[in-house]
């Protein structure tokens, strides 16, 4: 299974670069296809923060992922540079597991 | 040169978290390290392993991450004119057509067509450059680790989709579907297979991209 969403996945990213760079403009310039298009990396990344730092299975879990994920937003909100932002998250949900 | 300095070391942090976020869901360190060479786009490869790592289907990982790869067609179809290649080039560049590489590519506009190229082929090649070696980095880190969540993995890699969603949340608007997406996750994952909570979140940006504002 792992192979088969890896070699999938590539095909399917590189497919997708590839179709930009060779068909003409006028066939992805519609309006409704490039408002929607625009607003999927928010919706899914926005899903994911959830999906993984607060599912488990299909669960909604409060677990010491949620200090993590608490700390990583008090590092963003105080505007600090990205790798910052991951490393608070980690040493936080690892201090909770541990305390835990 | 700072902002280089500054995309670098982004780079190289979400590498080693890509690495050790691929490595956690369950893939090899090869593995790993081919996601880096041959998907090569931070979110998708995210999402990917993310989805497997919750139980999902791999119809789902897949599905996930080729959803969050639309925009490189949309920026391909930006850099295709201002580049002009063909053959072997081409292919090249389309792998290279990330985020970075056409933020810098537009960035450089005022100073005219060949400063354009030349960022996009600079920051491209960089950031593969970059993100190759540390994916490897952090897979091969992680799995002398051991247990992900003794190390704050597991909250590193939501994190890490934090960090990627949050600049892009410029207007109320924008906020508001982000929060919507949220809501809506949280109302339908005790329904849905895990995995599929996250592709269906593509649901929220149909709704609200449907009509004009």
């Amino acid at each position: 299974m792992l192979w088969v969403v890896l070699i999938a996945t590539s095909a399917l990213c590189f497919a997708i670069k590839l179709v930009g760079h060779s068909v003409p403009e006028r066939w992805l310039a519609n309006a409704r296809l490039q408002r929607i298009n625009a607003l999927i990396p928010i919706a899914l990344l926005s899903a994911l923060v959830i999906a993984e730092g607060l599912v488990t299975k299909n669960h909604v879990v409060v677990d010491h992922r949620l200090a993590g994920l608490a700390a990583a937003l008090a590092a963003l909100f105080a505007k600090a540079p990205f790798p910052v932002v991951v490393i608070a998250a980690a040493v936080t949900s690892a201090l909770v597991y541990h305390l835990h | 040169m700072r902002d280089a300095l500054s995309v670098a070391l982004t780079v190289s942090v979400y590498g080693v978290a890509f690495g050790a976020a691929s490595v956690a869901a369950g893939f090899s360190v090869v593995q790993s390290c081919l996601f880096s060479l041959l998907t090569f786009t931070g979110a998708s490869q995210f999402a990917a392993v993310g989805v497997v790592a919750s139980g999902g289907a791999g119809i789902s990982a897949i599905a996930a991450a080729a959803m969050l790869g639309t925009r490189n067609a949309l920026y391909g179809i930006q850099m295709a004119p201002l580049l002009k290649v063909k053959g072997l080039k081409r292919v090249a560049a389309a792998q290279i057509t990330i985020d970075e590489s056409t933020g810098v590519a537009l960035a450089q506009a005022p100073r005219g067509t060949d400063a354009m190229r030349l960022g996009f082929w600079l920051t491209g090649t960089g950031v593969f450059i970059f993100w190759n070696v540390f994916t490897f980095i952090g897979a091969y880190g992680a799995k002398s680790l051991g247990n992900p969540a003794s190390w704050g993995l597991d909250a590193a890699v939501p994190a890490a989709f934090l960090g990627l969603v949050w600049p892009r949340l410029e207007t109320m608007y924008l906020r508001l579907v982000a929060a919507s997406a949220v809501a809506f996750v949280l109302l339908v994952t005790p329904w849905m297979p895990a995995g599929l909570p996250i592709i269906a979140s593509a649901l929220v940006a149909v709704g609200f991209g449907w009509r004009e504002r």
